[in-house]
């Protein structure tokens, strides 16, 4: 059975995922990971289904959405993947004064060493940049000089930056 | 009206309404300078914390560096917030040191230097703090628990030069607290 990757973006308003679900779910089709939230108050959502339907039958279920020209969604078929990775082990905190090249800098210095970035959120508010990650990072890295490397290229930048290791408390 | 159960506040002179600083500005990424308690710009800084906190609705804390002073004093007071079990009323610290920190929990946190942000932050909730009363400079012990344990290890980081938004408890953990159109 096909995995098709959907999204939907666009203007706000009640009822979208709803729609949007009500939609999948009447074609049979199962949703496995999804993720939604308002980007600068844009309706943003993505999710992954599986099911016995094709992209161009969920996009035609999905027509409703797009026809006010408020809304776009794409459908598309995907391999299936590993699954969701274990949590990560670090996250990476940034904020400081808005300025092009803040994420793509940091990012750099992650990659750099073979970190993958897991989740990732930015918000802008006013002046105020802020940026959070999830980094999964090869067991040999070298923490400290990763730590350092990120200061001094936040440093250049004007931002702040930290590198703790996310915890988890089991319960 | 001063409820004042530490004593911090005796002989503290008038204070003044004093402007907060919000984030980027870089004296609140700063680590704030020790300070000497007795020192009468230290004790005047002390009545202006204090003045400023009960002027801003809903504050429950704050300290040097938010009103641009880079320096570790700050005052608190959780009295009338409904999270919260043990109280010391109203109080400054100089030079305030986490002693001891048990048992995590997260919860949401704001700050008037961050006026747009909320964030997800794990914190103790048993603590012991020790530091310093300005003026007399008089050793303060503070053993406490829940909303207050909270408020002090907040305004502890922000004499560090740390917001909660260094703290962030993950990816999705700092929340707009309004919409821009
Ligand atoms: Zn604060």
């Amino acid at each position: 059975m096909p995995l098709l990757a959907v999204t939907v973006l666009g203007h706000d308003r009640p009822g979208i995922i709803a729609e949007t679900t009500g939609a999948l779910a009447g074609l049979g089709l199962n949703i496995e990971d999804s993720t939604m939230t308002l980007l600068r108050g844009h309706f943003a959502m993505m999710l992954i289904t599986g099911g016995p339907a094709d992209a161009a039958t969920v996009e035609e279920a999905l027509a409703g959405l797009t026809s006010d020209g408020s809304l776009s969604v794409s459908v598309r078929e995907v391999p299936a993947e590993r699954g969701t990775p274990a949590g990560s082990t670090y996250l990476l905190s940034v904020h400081g004064g808005d300025r092009p090249g803040i994420v793509s800098t940091l990012a750099g210095e992650v990659a750099k060493v073979g970190g993958n970035i897991t989740d990732l959120t930015t918000r802008l508010a006013g002046d105020l940049y802020v940026l959070s990650a999830e980094v999964d990072l090869p067991e040999a890295t070298d923490v400290p000089a990763l730590t350092s490397a990120l200061r001094a290229a936040a440093g250049g930048l004007g931002v702040e930056v930290s590198l703790l290791p996310l915890e988890s408390d089991d319960l | 009206m001063t409820n004042d159960p530490l004593g911090t506040l005796a002989g503290l002179p008038e204070g003044r309404v004093l402007p907060v600083v919000t984030a980027p500005d870089p004296v609140l990424a700063r680590a704030g300078s020790e300070v000497d308690p007795a020192d009468p710009a230290i004790v005047q800084l002390a009545a202006d914390l204090v003045a400023t906190m009960r002027v801003s609705p809903g504050c429950v804390g704050l300290a040097a560096p938010q009103v641009g002073v880079s320096v570790k004093v700050f005052c608190v007071d959780v009295a009338q917030h409904p999270k919260t079990r043990t109280q010391h009323g109203t109080f400054v610290l100089c030079n305030a040191v986490v002693e001891s920190a048990t048992r995590n929990e997260k919860a949401r946190e704001g700050c008037m230097s961050v006026p747009d942000f909320t964030g997800d932050v794990k914190r103790a909730t048993r603590i012991v703090v020790r530091g310093q009363a300005p003026g007399t400079g008089a050793e303060v012990r503070i053993e406490t628990d829940a909303f207050e344990a909270r408020a002090l290890q907040h305004e502890i980081d922000h004499c560090d030069g740390l917001l909660f938004l260094d703290r962030a408890a993950g990816a999705h953990a700092i929340h707009p607290r309004k919409t821009y159109l």
